[in-house]
């Protein structure tokens, strides 16, 4: 196990490298400076340009801020936001519990719904129940996200009154941060109430950044029950007359789960994306939205660090699956 | 769980609707502020959200209007010759108490000090706070105006400048020009919080910063012992809601009761709800085509009078504008002083524009037309905009390539003078015609690149600069009526279209007024049913 951390470890620094490379290298390929962006039609002059350039370390050569930049990550300074002037850190943390909670229900709801789903599909192979359920994942799968949000705010919101429009929470409640997690913070407030507008302003983003991934995991999962449902050894449990719900749940299921676990990790990296929609279209304060006015707005540090600490985040989950694998079938061994 | 959320959204509905003891407005602002300190900024959420709120100026804008009127100062003078203005300083004005600060003294001319010497002086201890960068103040060119700023007593103070220039006290009532706390400024350098005077804002301003959580929500409560009366909004909340489509569901649902630029494709569904009220105005803005007037041949007047009649606006505001603008004659728009309404515009004439093509010497004219890359109120479809004006050219045998480039590159080539044509545009700040015609089309902008017609014509530049000279407003609408009539004859740009603004507001909320300048004001008579 200790080695295995080890190799990781070992390869989180070419990926450290690629990530600040690419993240550095993707927002200065865009035209146009955080100068000239933010004077707009008003301009600035060429004197106070190099200033300010000067001034934000931007004057220097390419592959001097560059090496700059990391020896400073490298040290645990993200920089500072050429917007906002605060820290980058402190901006994505303050963000990223919003995110981190969205993701985290849109993942349960996909897992909740999904799995289940694959499991009825490949048992009942061929029917209209499987051809349904499959139907239905592949318009999930290409559900346009900001189209599907919009039309869920219509219907739930507009028309039906039952959920709130966007946003995280009521603006009836004040509850302070103390984790970020609303759901978390508005149960440890005195807020009365608090709790239930925070699930109920959850419900429609989750829906919404949890559709395409409960689509994947619902065919990943039909498909590799198929295969597992074909093996000789379900054959052989059912022929010892056991019970459909113990071949499927026990044999067949944990053996299913090595794909279905990978494509979940997988999908982290897909509901990161999703979020950047998900979050423009409910408000949601997370990090999605904040990456995507920060390359508006060329942020160079806000994009660059900001991408950074998602690319960890996504390394983290990665490796938490391959951890999974172990439980899940005891012959993998790190 | 249904009955649960009905409950709740009825009760959340019933809140907004103000049968809740305090009275809260909430609007749904379409971005996060950059900070609390509006000289550092430059975005209109910025301003919305720090100085429209929580601070004052000298001088202020009338809600609804470009007219200056007495702010933290209760009178003003200035001298004959344009150099001094002296401010009579209101006594009694209160700063408002948080949990961070707590003022032992009102407000008085050292933080007016405080206040422009952090921006103007480099050795001032709080000048590169926040990094420093004063935006405003520097496009204003605040630095070279200024000569001195003196106290003369404590509610006294005297402005010295080093040439005269009459929009000085429209500059004071802009944003930028905020009044800070001294005291809170000394009270944070002793506890070496210097940064936090921009980020938990201290003024005397209608409303008290309470909290704000990035991209999500700013709340402010009234402050009761504000100089102009307390406001009839208790709580006031900015529920940040960047879509725009969203923001109207909100305001539908009842979740906001004021919401700032609506889509287009929205306006006229919003006109029909009977829970809305639209508001409009004209916006303090114009768009335009600018012809490079270094380049042959637009450095012939001819050729650019007749581009102009090749030109059918009428069709650019159906078609971009959606009837939301109205078409543009002058370089700044009717809400402005001075808007001379005598002028006649070109007429749309193929015919006549052919001719004068020909009597210029113009045939087979192949040049371009730069379209913007982005939506601005003055011009919500650039491209389409090219298109129209591409196709009424190739009626008057002139062929037009349409050429686009990302914003910053748009902006740094235009300026460069690298077009022959350029679409752009302009919002005003201050509510003064020398912030359109000096920064757009005076011989200093042309050599500087905000001129992008690239246009100097002596006579109307010297008539400019006279109107900076004079103190009287008469006097100073003459002249800027006289430069427009120049300014039309010599036809540097297409004046193309001013936007109409709307602003849609929920039928409870009452004495909400448009304002030219684009702020969102929620004093001054603003309230709920």
């Amino acid at each position: 196990m200790f080695k295995f951390f080890f190799k990781r470890l070992l390869v989180l620094v070419p990926v450290f490298f690629g990530v600040t490379l690419v993240a550095f290298g993707f927002i200065r390929a865009l035209p146009g400076d955080p100068i000239e962006v933010l004077a707009g039609e008003r301009g600035v002059s060429p004197e106070r340009h190099a200033e300010l350039m000067a001034q934000l370390g931007l004057d220097k050569p390419l592959w001097q801020q560059y090496l700059s930049y990391v020896g400073d990550v490298l040290q645990g300074d993200l920089g500072t936001s050429l917007i906002t002037n605060r820290p980058v850190a402190e901006e994505f943390f303050e963000l990223f519990p919003a995110t981190a909670e969205l993701a985290i229900c849109a993942m349960l709801f996909a897992i909740i719904i999904g799995i289940p789903a694959g499991i009825v599909a490949a048992v009942k192979r061929g029917t209209l129940v499987d051809q349904g359920i499959m139907s239905l994942s592949l318009a999930g799968y290409s559900m346009p996200i900001f189209w599907w949000g919009l039309l869920l705010i219509i219907l739930f919101s507009n028309t039906l009154n039952l959920t709130p429009v966007s946003g995280r929470l009521s603006f009836l409640f004040e509850v302070e941060p103390v984790t970020g997690f609303m759901l978390i913070d508005s149960l440890l407030s005195d807020e009365k109430g608090a709790f239930k507008s925070a699930l109920h302003h959850l419900v429609l983003p989750t829906i919404v950044l949890g559709t395409i991934p409960l689509a994947v995991i619902a065919r990943q999962t039909r498909s590799a029950m198929l295969e597992v449902l074909s093996e000789d050894y379900v054959r052989t449990a059912k022929a010892k007359g056991l019970s459909p719900l113990r071949v499927i749940s026990v044999h067949a299921l944990r053996n299913a789960m090595i794909t279905v676990v990978t494509v979940i990790g997988l999908q982290v990296a897909v509901l990161l994306a999703g979020a950047i929609l998900t979050e423009t279209i409910f408000s949601w304060p997370g990090i999605g939205k904040w990456i995507i006015f920060s390359v508006f707005s060329r942020d160079y540090y806000a994009v660059q660090g900001g991408l950074l600490l998602i690319a960890a985040c996504v390394m983290v989950v990665n490796l938490i699956v391959d951890l999974l694998y172990g439980l899940i079938n005891p012959r993998i061994v790190h | 769980m249904k009955k649960t959320l009905l409950a709740l959204s009825l009760g959340l509905g019933l809140a907004v609707s103000g049968a809740a003891q305090a009275k809260t407005l909430v609007f749904c602002s379409e971005g996060s502020p950059e900070g609390f300190n509006p000289s550092l900024y430059s975005a209109g959420t910025t301003f919305d959200a720090s100085s429209q709120t929580i601070f004052n100026r000298l001088v202020q804008f009338e809600p609804g209007s470009t007219k200056v009127v007495p702010g933290l100062a209760e009178s003003w003078t200035a001298s004959a010759d344009g150099l001094e203005y002296t401010f009579n300083l209101r006594k009694g004005v209160k700063y408002h108490t948080t949990k961070d600060f707590t003022p032992t003294r009102d407000f008085n001319a050292d933080d007016i000090l405080f206040t422009f010497n952090r921006m103007w002086k480099e050795d001032h201890p709080y000048h590169d706070v926040s990094g420093g960068d004063y935006k405003y103040f520097g496009w204003m060119s605040m630095g070279d105006l200024l000569k001195s700023i003196e106290k003369v007593d404590d509610y006294t103070v005297k402005f010295t400048l080093n040439y005269a220039e009459a929009p000085f006290v429209s500059n004071m009532a802009m944003d930028f020009a905020s009044v800070l706390s001294a005291e809170y400024g000394d009270e944070l350098a002793a506890a070496g919080n210097k940064a936090d005077i921009d980020h938990k804002p201290v003024g005397t301003g209608p409303f008290v910063f309470k909290s704000y959580q990035k991209d999500a929500m700013i709340r402010y409560t009234a402050h009761d012992d504000y100089w102009n009366g307390r406001s009839n909004i208790d709580k006031l909340v900015f529920a940040i809601t960047t879509d725009a489509n969203v923001r109207y569901q909100k305001l539908k649902a009842g979740e906001c009761h004021v919401m700032p630029y609506p889509n287009p494709a929205d306006v006229a569904a919003m006109d029909k709800d009977p829970d809305i009220n639209l508001l409009r105005q004209e916006g303090l803005n114009v768009g335009y085509l600018a012809f490079n007037t270094e380049k042959p041949p637009f450095d012939q007047k001819l050729v650019r009078q007749a581009l102009n009649m090749a030109i059918d606006k009428q069709s650019i505001l159906d078609v971009v504008f959606k009837g939301a603008g109205s078409i543009a004659k002058n370089p700044i728009p009717p809400t402005i002083w001075s808007y001379n309404d005598d002028v006649k515009d070109y007429d749309y004439n193929p015919e006549k524009a052919k001719a004068m093509l020909a009597e210029a010497g113009v045939s087979g004219l192949k040049t371009n037309i730069w379209a913007m890359p982005v939506q601005r109120p003055y011009n919500p479809n650039a491209r389409r905009m090219a298109e129209l004006i591409q196709a009424d050219w190739a009626k008057v045998g002139v062929e037009a390539e349409i050429v686009t480039f990302e914003w910053g590159e748009y902006l740094k080539r235009s300026k460069n003078g690298e077009h022959d044509t350029v679409l752009l545009g302009w919002t005003g700040d201050n509510g003064d015609p020398d912030n359109f015609m000096y920064v757009l089309l005076g011989c200093d902008a042309a050599k500087d690149g905000g001129n992008r017609a690239r246009w100097c014509n002596k006579e109307f530049d010297s008539t400019l600069r006279e109107a900076k000279q004079v103190t009287d407003q008469a006097e100073r609408t003459a002249l800027y009526e006289h430069a427009q009539v120049i300014f039309k004859e010599e036809a540097p740009w297409v004046t193309i279209a001013h936007s109409v603004v709307f602003k849609p507001v929920r039928k409870e909320v009452t004495g909400f007024k448009v304002h030219p300048l684009g702020s969102h004001i929620f004093y001054d008579g603003v309230d709920l049913k």
